[in-house]
């Protein structure tokens, strides 16, 4: 009863990533191009970001929006997306090789279940764009009881804004970045009050217009230096207990709360394929042309870096595309590329494989701590490969840090690992 | 068949009233649903079945290997395990007989073995054998370093607690037993049998039976009985993330010694890998909250039995109360002249026991002058399947054939269908909460905590409500306690459609309704 099919490339999650992967390779005539999402709906994420902040400067969309242009330009470009089929595993090839086209390697078969029933379908290339989403509380080891009105954005968003389901009357929200604020945001916006906005850094990772407004306009109170210590409520929560730097305790009466941010790649199937991961990232690991470890496996997206902007993902979409194409137009799977580490305080870097002849177009940093006017060095077995400032302001946890890839040509591929420090 | 929640309590006198609809409750309910003369009443304070210590455990299978030989417990416990591990056979509660490994870290341990495998042979378990370092980490590869040596329990299995405990509730409500939830016992009156006051009025029984688990101690003494008292031992529990699951094969225990019992690392039939449990002995009855201070220990314990274990994600953390009472032995006493069973005390053991602890108790009940009747089987009952080592609905072809909703995942990270949620909704005791639909479909229960699927998951919840109150006009009087919710009913009601249109959620066009516009400029993706 199973179903076997063979594409062309199989792209796995119609988030920005996967859909302008999708519409770059069906417009360049890469065959049969197939997304599967496991969603109702095509878009990812964007789907339940109700508020602005997407699409471009020039031509600013809503998620929702956003979602569904990248949507229309997969299809319009002949990408076959189909919507509630779940990618469960890696499977053996079985199909023998047909006509002209050569048989998919054995690393590129992936089983699937729909409504249709079980699918095993061969592809001559993967995209693995499979996206991110945040730690829940358990995860982050909040300590409590276990009461009803527990969030992450990603729900509370759906819950609002595409199910349209009370939420509770009173939240608090924690975290204070750019996630969190949207989360503030939808909170207001299903008619409930946000107690505060309770973060463990000195201070709000968001631009400050954002967080001047939240405060003054809004007056939602940020308590800094703070952590959730305890949930408190039999039932429906009744409070969050709060701890202070100095161990000041205090309990804020409350019916929801939502974990924001925090945020980790989806990389079950990843993992499940025995990919390389990133040990900072936590996702695959890749070198600038977005190739994993896995032949015939590319990455994109989210799942690379939790997270960056639906326009980076998307831009890194269209970007697998080009390295997808001289794939399939017989270029040999590279080497694994040297390994790029970075040191403390900076938590993680994407890419991180380098192969000297194909950079990235930039590489995305997060810090763990705030850095003001930091100066990155780039070294290789001791050699200073490259020194910059990336920006003139403060580098915050949870904001994005770049970092030019115009180094890589001197990078030895013989080499040890390249690291990224601060200095 | 029926359930209740709300309303007036029937004021017709049951033979039996059964406190507390826990795994042991249960069972003594669906034990006496094979005597079909008998009116049964099971009476619970909670909104669902399993809500106390029975949701909150190990969830182990026990031989009964480490028992006080001789006592009550380690007869039922060894009865129990044969019972039940044959009537999850049939039901189809997932159970994985991976057996234990009695790790020794310390020469202490290492000594103790040889007496633990002499005392499991006096509880009737000579399967054990004595492992030395070389086999035990063959056997267990990841094991953190130093251990010494370990005694080989086969027979210690692992089991899905939920629907052990829905597949007794179920079976006993369809065979006549009315199940009355929300209806906490407040006192206790006797006048041609028992009058007990409950927070929804008063309901009759000419004999009843105590299992009301941390408060069985509390109903005890509304008879005048100070034979125990219930400390609630609270046990905290991490369960790690299905990623966890490859690093153990078998059920990992601590030896036991003077110093406690130490923690165990365990597989769950769910996929997942247990951590735990914490032992604090408390004053309130509902502390089942965790503690910063319990899952740090609870960790730097686990670090040391298997430290690949600590790299990966937390997926769940929970806290169950276990009914302690200082006393080396169940506490299950039989008061004719009040027409009255005890069955206090049932600690860690007595999900294992329940079936043979049902089976102790009505033979209790008969000797206090219950009149059982002709036995007639009940149907057989089938739970949904929880767990990962047998085929679930999704990979199944032939049942997504049959019906398309069985192939259609709701809750990714735990792979649950549309097709099983619906079911769920449907079913003889139909969940009144969210987590009650966790415990019967694990919606929600992954990694992503409901990052992903809560919301849908709550639509499909709530609609599924509306449906159930929608195909009841509003009772009255007696008629609220008679309302049925029979899945087939509702089935046949909605016109041989399952999983037709009912059960499929709105589908909204992107992001509509969209209730707010831009409020903030820059938003992240």
């Amino acid at each position: 009863m199973t179903n076997h099919r063979r594409v062309d490339v199989l792209v796995v999650g119609a988030g920005p990533a996967g859909l302008a992967a999708a519409a770059r390779l069906a417009a360049a005539g890469a065959g049969h191009v197939e997304v599967l999402e496991r969603e109702t709906e095509a878009g990812g994420v964007p789907r339940h970001c109700a508020h602005g902040g997407f699409g471009t400067w020039t031509h600013p969309l809503t998620g929702p929006a956003h979602a569904r242009l990248l949507t229309q330009a997969a299809v319009r470009a002949g990408a076959v997306i189909r919507t509630g089929v779940t990618v469960l595993d890696w499977a053996a090839a079985e199909l023998p090789a047909s006509g002209d086209a050569p048989a998919p390697g054995p690393d590129t078969v992936l089983t699937a279940v729909g409504p249709g029933g079980p699918e095993i379908i061969e592809a001559r290339a993967v995209v693995l764009a499979t996206g991110a989403r945040e730690r829940p509380r358990t995860a982050r080891l909040v300590p409590g009881t276990r009461p009803a009105g527990v969030y992450t954005t990603g729900e509370l968003q759906q819950a609002v804004h595409l199910f349209g389901q009370h939420i509770g009357t009173r939240a608090i929200v924690v975290g204070a970045e750019d996630v969190s604020y949207a989360a503030a945001a939808t909170v207001r916006a299903a008619g409930a009050e946000v107690v505060a906005l309770v973060t463990e850094h000195p201070r709000a990772q968001t631009g400050r217009a954002r967080a001047q407004s939240a405060r003054l306009r809004d007056r939602i109170p940020l308590l800094t230096h703070t952590t959730v210590a305890e949930l408190l409520g039999h039932g429906r929560l009744s409070g969050v207990r709060v701890r202070r730097r100095d161990g000041r305790t205090a309990d804020l009466a409350c019916d929801t709360v939502v974990f924001t941010g925090d945020f980790v790649p989806d990389h079950e199937l990843a993992r499940r394929g025995a990919l390389a991961l990133d040990p900072g990232t936590r996702g695959p690991a890749v070198d600038g042309g977005l190739h994993t470890s896995r032949p015939g496996v590319f990455a994109a997206g989210n799942v690379l870096h939790a997270v960056e902007r639906a326009g980076t993902a998307a831009a890194e979409g269209a970007r697998v595309a080009g390295a997808v194409l001289d794939f399939l137009a017989g270029a040999p799977w590279p080497d694994p590329g040297v390994p790029l580490v970075v040191g403390a305080p900076l938590r993680w870097i994407a890419p991180n494989r380098v192969n000297p002849a194909d950079p990235p177009a930039r590489y995305v940093l997060r810090t763990d701590a705030p850095l003001t006017r930091p100066a990155l060095r780039v070294h290789q077995d001791g050699r200073l490969l490259h020194r910059a400032r990336p920006g003139l302001g403060t580098a915050l946890p949870n904001r994005t840090l770049t970092l030019t890839a115009r180094w890589t040509d001197q990078v030895d591929p013989k080499g040890g690992e390249v690291r990224v420090s601060v200095g | 068949m029926t359930v209740t929640a709300e309303g007036p309590l029937p004021t017709t006198s049951y033979d039996v009233a059964i406190v507390g609809a826990g795994v042991v409750g249960c069972a003594i309910a669906r034990e006496l649903a094979r005597h079909p003369r008998l009116r049964v009443a099971l009476v619970e304070a909670q909104d669902d079945v399993g809500q106390g210590t029975s949701k909150a455990n190990t969830a182990i299978l026990h031989t009964g290997f480490d028992a006080a030989p001789g006592t009550l417990e380690a007869r039922l416990v060894r009865e129990g395990y044969d019972r039940l591990g044959a009537y999850a056979a049939d039901c189809g509660i997932p159970v994985e007989r991976v057996g234990a490994l009695l790790v020794a870290w310390d020469e202490e341990q290492l000594a103790a073995l040889p007496r633990l495998a002499g005392k499991a042979g006096r509880n009737g378990c000579h399967e054990t054998s004595l492992l030395g370092p070389d086999e035990l980490y063959a056997r267990e590869p990841h094991l953190g370093p130093g251990a010494l040596g370990a005694l080989h329990v086969p027979g210690e299995s692992i089991i899905c607690p939920w629907t052990t405990t829905l597949a007794y509730a179920t079976q006993a409500v369809r065979a006549g037993v009315d199940l009355h939830l929300n209806t906490k016992v407040e006192q206790t009156g006797r006048q041609d049998g028992h009058r007990l006051l409950t927070s929804r009025g008063t309901l009759h029984a000419r004999h009843l039976v105590n299992a009301a688990g941390l408060h069985a101690d509390t109903v005890d003494r509304l008879f005048g009985h100070e034979d125990f008292t219930v400390t609630p031992r609270r046990g905290q529990l991490l369960v790690y993330d299905k990623f966890a699951r490859p690093l153990l094969r078998h059920i990992l225990l601590p030896v036991p010694t003077a110093l406690g019992k130490g923690v165990l690392v365990a597989p769950t039939v769910h996929g997942n890998v247990l951590l735990g449990p914490t032992a604090e002995d408390l004053d309130d009855k509902r502390a089942t909250g965790s503690t910063t201070d319990g899952l740090a220990g609870l960790r730097s314990k686990g670090r040391r039995i298997l430290p690949a274990l600590l790299d990966e994600e937390v997926t769940a953390v929970y806290a169950g109360l276990r009914a302690a009472t200082g006393q080396e032995d169940y506490r299950i006493a039989a008061h004719p002249e009040q027409a009255y069973v005890t069955v206090g005390g049932i600690r860690s053991t007595g999900l294992t026991a329940s079936l043979a602890i049902a089976a102790h108790v009505v033979g209790l009940l008969a000797g206090t002058g219950l009149d059982l009747g002709p036995v007639r089987e009940p149907e057989p009952v089938t739970v949904p399947n929880l767990g990962e080592a047998f085929p679930r609905p999704y990979q199944r072809p032939e049942l997504i054939a049959a019906d398309p909703e069985y192939g259609t995942l709701v809750c990714h990270c735990e792979r649950v269908s549309r097709g099983e949620i619906r079911d769920a909704l449907a079913g003889t005791i139909p969940p009144r909460t969210l987590e009650g639909l966790r415990r019967r479909t694990r919606a929600r229960a992954g990694r992503c905590q409901g990052f992903y699927c809560g919301a849908a998951v709550r639509e499909l919840f709530e609609r599924g409500r509306a449906e159930r109150e929608g195909a009841t006009r509003k009772p009255t009087g007696e008629e609220a306690v008679r309302r049925e919710v029979s899945a087939g009913e509702r089935e046949r009601e909605r016109g041989q459609e399952p999983g037709g249109e009912g059960a499929v959620r709105r589908e909204p066009s992107a992001g509509e309704p969209v209730r707010r516009r831009e409020r903030f400029g820059r938003g992240r993706s």
